[in-house]
Order: C-alpha cells, then structure tokens, then sequence
C-alpha cells in the first residue's frame, strides 16, 4: 500500500529531495531572505525614499544618520545617504549578477570542451586556467581596468575576464568523469556528434555543481567590483556603487563614520548572503569539492 | 625525487610561458599599446610616431614582438619608469620588502589562529564553537579587506587611540617597537580572510587524520587523547597545509594591495596603484608580471618543501 501511495499523485518540484533538504539549511534560507529583502529594498527603495539620490544640498551636510527624513545621513555633498545606498545596490547588484553569468557561460564551455576532449586541447585549455590563476585577481583587473574605458558594462567584462576559471575547473574535472559513463558511450554508439554529447548528454547531468559554483561566483563579483571601485578604477561617479561610496569615505572617518560604514556593511550582508546559499546549495545538491 | 622535480620545474616553466602570454595581450590591450607614453606628448608629429615605432620594432609581426619582449623579460631589462626613469626591476625591488613583511606577519597570525581553530573545531566537532567558527569564517569570507580596514582604524587608531592609523613607521623614529606597533592593524586586517581559509581547511585536514588507522592504534595503545592529538594528529594535518599556503599567495596578494592602500603602507600594492594614476605603464607591466612569477615560485617552492616533507608525494 505504501509503495502505491508513493507512486499516485503528480509529483511537485518542492517534493524533490534537494529542493527539501535545501529548505531544511537555515543558513541558506538566511541567506536568501537577506538577499531577497536587499534586492527588494534596492528595486523599490528608491521611489518610497523623500530624497533623488543626485539632489544635493550644501545646508544639510554631513548630516549624521535618522536626521529628519536622512534616515543614514548625507554625504559631503549633502545628498542622502539611503537613495545613494539603494541605487548604488541596483548597480554592484547588477554588475556582480551579470558578471557571474558571463563567466559561468564562459568557464562552463571551457571546462566541458577541455574534459570531454582531453588530450592536448584539454590540457592547452587547463595550463591557461592556471595561468590566469596565477595572477593576483585585483592586479589582472586593475590593469585591465585602467587600459579600457570603465562603463559599468566594462567592468562585469573585466570581473568576468578574472573570474570563470574557478568555474571551468570545476566543470572540467566533472565531465571528465562523467564521460566514462555509460550514457556517453551509448551516445557515441549512436553516432551523436561530439557538440550533441558534450552539451546535450553530459552538461545537464553537471549542473548541480555549475549552480554552486555560480552562486559563489556572484559573492566573489560583487567583491572584485567593491575593490576596484574603491581603489577608482571601477564604476565612475556619478553613478553610486558600494564600492565607489567607500572611495572618498577615508578622509572622513573621524567626523563621518557612517559613510564608510554603511555601503560596506551592505557589501558584506550581500556576499555572505550569496556564500550561505551556495554552502546551502552545495549540502542540497550533494556537490563535493575542497572550497570551503 | 630527481624525476619529480624535473616534472615540477617544467611544469613551472610552461606556465611562466602562458603567464607572459596573457600579460603580453594586456600590455597591448592599453590604448596605443607600448606606444602609450609617446602619444602622450605634444612635441610629436605623425611622423615621429611612425619613425619611432619603426625603431622600436612595433611594425614587425606580433610573435616577434613578443619574443623580442619576453627576452628582454629574462635578461631583466624590465623597462624603465615614465616617472623618474628608473630601471622597473630596481623600482619594484624598493618596495618588495614591505610588503613581504606584512604578507610575512599576516601569514604568521593566519597560521597560529587558523590551526588552532580548526583542530578545536574538528575534536570538538558540532559543538557551540564549531558552529560559530563555521559561521565565523564563511561572514570573514564576505568582509572587504578594506572596509575591516577603515573599520579597524575607526575603532583602534580614531576612538581608543591604540594604534597608529598608517604609515610603517613614525618619522624620526627607527627603532623596532615602532615598525612593530605600526604592522599590528595591517596584519591583523590582511589576516583575516586567511584566518576563515586556515582554520576550514585544518578542520577538514584533521577530521581526515582522526579517522586514519593509525590513530586508532594510538588509542588502543592507550595514549592520552592530548598526547595523539600532539603528535600524531597535528603534524599529519599540517603536511597538506603547505600546498594551502601556496595556494593562498594570489588572494594573499590582492589582499595586500587593498591594505597597503588604506594603511598607506608603502609596498608594491601601492606602488601598483600609484603608478596606474601616473599612466606609468611599465611599472604596472613590471609589478603585473612579478606577482604573477612570485605566484608559481611560491607553489613550486610548497611542492618541493611537501615533496621532502612528504616521502609518499614524491614517490606517487
């Protein structure tokens, strides 16, 4: 009887086993409470808010935070704080979410031509990986940064230019032992074409740790984008980023603390945010690997 | 042994090759290429342009240029500054000592506080302390170095006045006490991610370890578990951590150029962003390449040391 109540009834996708254990990690529902409240707060945030987040006025500077309607104080300029902190957000959000998607396409396709194919392309593919790797990331990005004309679309390109190779080293030492597989080999037997089997037959049986490692792949972009917009060479004012509101917020960290504090204290809830899903994701997808 | 380093060295050797291909590409990427600083000036006409690149070799093919560049890369013609026209090599090389010190003392408290860390919460596995120190080290992955920095100097040099908010050292004052007293925030700020990275990674190394056979026979034998875990436990966990330390230099790196930026401590990170504010290409070019050399030296050197170490590494 038990058997057939198993079997009668449409099964649901919240019924699957790693959506369930995935819902059972408190720190990765945590994690994506904090996100969602972010990316909420930063998508409508800005039209509740009294203030423009380029108004500026002289008579209300350095006003500290929860002064009149400034609810986390005002810049040197006397703009408010909170409309900064929120359309900044939309941008490092942004920048950091489409970066993660260039590198996980990019590193995606290196990783599963270098382990499908192996031989000498594979390990051309993979002593490049090591190359890039061996750079210093925030040195390979500066200097890319400083030689191109920093658009914040430029920008996701040179963090993703720094960033798919933790993704292709991942994917390559999954296919490669996917592909010894039986699956595979049916579908060589069955004269599918190496493009059919690489990503037809072996990448969705891949995805699981794809997913992991783009999500700590977003925790890393956002990071990489607060550092060079911190140093300057990142996203240009006057469109705020997190990183960009830090770069000025040293000369003023004995009168104004609070604009050092503030976007970095939004830097630092959105990448743990991203790290606690992917430890979450990594438990419920069962994904071993050595990152922590 | 002889075959393994023989295999190691060439490996090191064809990613030194790679390594210059893609810091070649990006020497090209910068608008007008190596051409950069000419272009610059007004005095040059179109055709003092075409003449010098003539001279410079820039209309030959690209492989050539390469080649040309990379051997100059080996013979330690690294250019000379656009700033005050010093030879790179000699430039980088001033400022190569303050940042090893502060990678040095990072990397010291890293050790010391991450082994420690990570061998409480592996005997002491899902216990309070564990679960903080898990949580702990995955929010100190989420820091950014230099936010904890200014926050550091907020809190320790601003209101309770403890430590010095910058600098190496105190002008007019030499002695040791004072390079002492101005590394702790640095070290402390830059060691923190590595902390987090340490102390997970010896968890992990020491749960392997306890579970060996050979740990098992200790305790049949009757030894203390304090006794097992000194001399048998610690150091088998450790071996796998010389590969870590390697592995940590790139991050190490990055995270010194963002410190040194807000301690204004002058080492080579600094020197990297002074120089891209002064368009000073070769010195970027230089201290690009030279981290990335550092970078394989340091992995070639934890291999051999864990190789001499190690008998099985070698032998395998």
């Amino acid at each position: 009887m038990t058997a057939l109540a198993d079997y009668v009834g449409p099964s649901r996708w919240w019924h699957n086993r790693s959506v369930r254990r995935f819902m059972s990690h408190r720190l990765a529902l945590l994690g994506l409470a904090m996100i969602t409240a972010l990316t909420l707060a930063c998508v409508i945030g800005p039209w509740l808010l009294p203030y423009d987040m380029l108004q500026i006025d002289i008579r209300a500077r350095f006003a500290p935070p929860l002064t009149g309607d400034h609810y986390l104080g005002t810049d040197p300029l006397g703009r408010d704080q909170a409309a900064r902190l929120l359309m900044a957000g939309r941008v490092s959000l942004l920048v950091g979410f489409f970066a993660m998607v260039l590198s996980t396409i990019v590193g995606t396709i290196v990783g599963v031509i270098a382990g499908y194919r192996g031989g000498w392309v594979g390990a051309a593919l993979m002593r490049t990986v090591d190359g890039f790797l061996a750079f210093p990331s925030i040195f390979l990005v500066l200097a890319i940064a400083a030689a191109l004309k920093p658009s914040p679309a430029m920008i996701t390109v040179v963090i993703a230019i720094t960033s798919w190779m933790q993704v292709a080293r991942i994917v390559e030492a999954e296919v490669r032992s996917l592909k010894e597989r039986e699956f595979v080999q049916a579908g060589r037997m069955l004269g599918l074409s190496g493009t059919h089997i690489m990503f037809r037959e072996i990448l969705p049986n891949a995805t699981g740790p794809i997913i992991v490692a783009a999500t700590l792949t977003v925790a890393h972009a956002i990071l990489l984008e607060a550092y060079i917009s911190f140093l300057g060479y990142g996203i240009q004012p006057p469109l705020p980023s997190w990183g960009n509101m830090l770069n000025g917020a040293q000369q003023y960290l004995a009168t104004a603390p609070w604009l050092a504090i503030i976007p970095g204290a939004a830097i630092t809830i959105a990448v743990t945010s991203f790290n606690f899903i992917g430890d979450g994701l990594r438990d419920a997808l069962d994904v071993r690997d050595d990152h922590i | 042994m002889r075959a393994f380093l023989l295999s190691r060295l060439s490996q090191s050797l064809v990613l030194l090759v790679i390594v210059s291909i893609i810091g070649f590409t990006i020497l090209n990427l910068i608008p007008g290429g190596p051409m950069a600083q000419y272009g610059l000036d007004p005095g040059m006409t179109a055709d003092d342009l075409e003449r010098l690149k003539e001279q410079l070799g820039l209309n030959r093919p690209i492989w050539a240029q390469y080649l040309d560049w990379a051997w100059r890369l080996v013979q330690g013609d690294w250019g000379h500054s656009f700033r005050d026209g010093a030879p790179v090599v000699s430039v980088i090389g001033r400022h190569v000592f303050a940042t090893l010190l502060l990678m040095g003392s990072s990397t010291v408290i890293a050790i010391a506080l991450g082994t420690w860390i990570g061998i409480r919460g592996a005997t002491h596995r899902y216990s309070g302390f564990d679960y903080v120190a898990t949580i702990g080290a995955m929010v100190a992955l989420s820091i950014p170095t230099f936010w904890f920095g200014l926050v550091g100097i907020y809190v320790f040099s601003l209101q309770l006045g403890w430590l010095p908010a910058g600098n190496m050292y105190t002008i007019g004052d030499g002695s040791v006490l004072n390079y002492l007293h101005h590394l702790i925030l640095p070290s402390i700020v830059l060691a923190l991610v590595h902390v987090a990275i340490w102390s997970r990674y010896m968890r992990t190394a020491t749960l392997d370890v306890i579970s060996q056979e050979f740990v098992k026979t200790a305790r049949a034998k009757g030894l203390s578990e304090r006794r097992i875990l000194m001399k048998h436990v610690v150091g088998n966990a450790l071996l796998p951590m010389i590969t870590l330390a390697g592995m940590q230099l790139p991050s190490l790196l990055t995270g010194a150029l963002v410190t040194e930026t807000v301690f204004t401590w002058p080492g080579m990170g600094r020197l990297f962003l002074d120089s891209l504010g002064y368009s000073d290409y070769p010195v970027v070019m230089g201290l690009l390449m030279f981290s990335a050399i550092l970078v394989i030296a340091g992995n070639l050197i934890a291999d051999i040391v864990i190789a001499i170490v190690d008998p099985r590494i070698r032998l395998a």
